[in-house]
């Protein structure tokens, strides 16, 4: 990662939209708003892996994320249509539970953060140009069942969610 | 002379501003930033000639004249009807999402003009060549799809609403065969880089070797910009102009010259994967490499505009089942004996 003066600037700028926008995707009264706060906090997420050098990973960042998780909550959004779309993103009274989870949460990531050699990973050898390659031959190598694995539950998803939808097809045909 | 007449104007301003004595960082950026103002000037007049082609093509299949009044050939008709749009008030409907509703149309063309900056207009003319230039070209028009959908939403009527549930059910649907048929174009390449995909069509084309990955690139693509005969989201018979039917004026010409520059996206897009993008056919190189990739980029657009005026618009439940049953299946296929082709040849040492 650089260190010029630009990519620290670049970062501070990305790390407040991030945070800003992440902040506002859970005060927003309207779930619609939410949504496209979510979308920006995603692509600016992708700004930081540019920061890395990563530009596989942005892409895939905005692709996989402000491009198809968005699209899936729109489209839950577009299904349980509501008159009144002002309050749908309320709060709970679960202060306690959620304010624990929180504190848990940050406290494995210092826990993590702290154990974590981090001089030694900055120091440690340039990202090549091409990145695509090298993340290929790794997930068809070296990570190959986790590979796997993940697409055969993406498979049992897809099938599953065909069942349930073939189901209410049957019975709405019976209905007939 | 003509060849690198762009190249040429590039290299005369980089030299001109090395003669001024600033940094060369800054110089470059200097070049970069004139690179892409002059693609978007370009894109956006573009986008307006496009309109007015859509017309004459439209009057020339239905044995018309056309605009013929505005101008030598009605040339200045669409400059006239934009100053006409720009001069109307912005009507938002009582019940809209306000801010939401004004984002829409503005937003809705920064993917096509991100995605602008990675296309090689000709020989050495990509404003950025990138590694992942075809990833990152489809990671950014799949951020389109949202937009669409904001300002059917934020309408709040009940047509803008059904009109972005079909943008969004047929832009993710088209999607996924889109990118499975340039899968196989990119297999034979071996590189996501605009530059490697055209410098290996220099002896044969990828519409040859890959005819089957074309024609499901270019159904899906003409279904991705909501182009009859996958024009549902905006069938006039049922839904008036789905998602964009509270918008008029300037903001409803912002969507409508969207279209356009989409258009333009995927003709320029098929051109550098199928028909060997700035490459000359049949060693006609007197004619500069740019001339040749805007003919093969005009050619498949008057291609579109012609299916708009030849087809009926097809059946919603249609729609959806070609996508998913015929053309994803037909994607997978291809993929698959592109992969067993590519090891036979190798295996033969060819």
């Amino acid at each position: 990662m650089e260190t010029s003066i630009y990519s620290v600037i670049a970062f501070y700028g990305l790390a407040i939209t991030i945070l800003g926008n992440a902040t506002l995707v859970v005060f927003a009264r309207n779930i619609v708003h939410s949504v496209l706060f979510l979308a920006v906090t995603f692509i600016a997420m992708g700004g930081l892996f540019l920061l890395l050098d990563a530009d596989f990973l942005a892409a895939v960042q905005v692709l996989v994320y402000a491009g198809a998780v968005c699209i899936m909550v729109v489209f839950g959004i577009m299904l349980i249509q509501r008159a009144d779309m002002k309050a749908t993103n309320q709060f709970n009274r679960q202060i306690f539970a959620g304010g624990g989870l929180v504190a848990l949460v940050v406290a494995m990531c210092a826990v993590f953060a702290g154990r974590t050699a981090w001089t030694e990973l900055v120091a440690a050898q340039e990202v090549p140009a091409g990145t695509v390659q090298f993340i290929g031959e790794l997930l068809l190598s070296k990570y190959v069942i986790p590979f796997e694995v993940a697409a055969l539950l993406l498979l049992v998803a897809l099938i599953g969610a065909i069942v349930i939808a073939r189901d209410e097809e049957v019975k709405a045909n019976a209905g007939d | 002379m003509l060849e690198n007449l762009f190249v040429g104007i590039a290299d005369w301003l980089r030299s001109l501003l090395g003669g001024l004595g600033t940094p060369v960082e800054i110089n470059e950026a200097i070049v970069m930033l004139v690179k892409l103002v002059a693609i978007l000037v370009f894109i956006l007049i573009n986008a307006l000639w496009l309109v007015y082609m859509e017309r004459k093509v439209a009057a020339y299949m239905q044995a018309r004249i056309g605009p013929n009044r505005v101008g030598p050939k009605g040339l200045l008709q669409t400059t006239a009807d934009i100053g006409k749009l720009i001069s109307k008030e912005i009507v938002i409907p009582g019940k809209a999402d306000k801010v939401v509703f004004l984002l829409a149309p503005v937003l809705i063309f920064v993917p096509t003009l991100m995605v602008f900056a990675v296309i090689p207009f000709g020989k050495n003319m990509a404003a950025i060549d990138m590694n992942i230039g075809v990833f990152y070209l489809l990671a950014i028009a799949s951020l389109s799809t949202l937009f669409f959908w904001m300002g059917g939403w934020a309408s709040n009527s009940k047509y803008s609403l059904i009109g972005s549930m079909r943008v969004v059910a047929q832009m993710v649907s088209y999607e996924l065969p889109l990118v499975l048929g340039l899968l196989g174009v990119i297999m034979i390449a071996g590189s996501l880089k605009m530059s490697d995909i055209i410098a290996a069509q220099e002896h044969t084309w990828f519409i040859f070797t890959q005819p089957i990955a074309f024609l499901i690139y270019f159904t899906a693509a003409v279904a991705e910009t909501n182009r009859c005969p996958f024009d549902l989201v905006e069938g006039e018979s049922e839904i008036i102009a789905g998602p964009y039917t509270e918008y008029g004026g300037m903001a409803f010409a912002m969507f409508f010259l969207a279209e356009y520059a989409n258009i333009m996206v995927i003709c320029a897009m098929a051109t550098i994967m199928f028909l060997g993008g700035w490459h000359a056919p049949f060693g006609l190189d007197f004619i500069p490499s740019w001339v040749w990739f805007f003919l093969k980029m005009y050619a498949l657009i008057f291609v579109v505009m012609q299916l708009r005026w030849t087809y009926p618009r097809i059946r919603v439940d249609q729609l959806m089942g070609f996508s998913w049953k015929v053309l994803v299946p037909l994607a997978l296929a291809n993929i698959f004996i592109t992969g067993i082709g590519m090891k036979i040849y190798q295996a033969i040492g060819w």
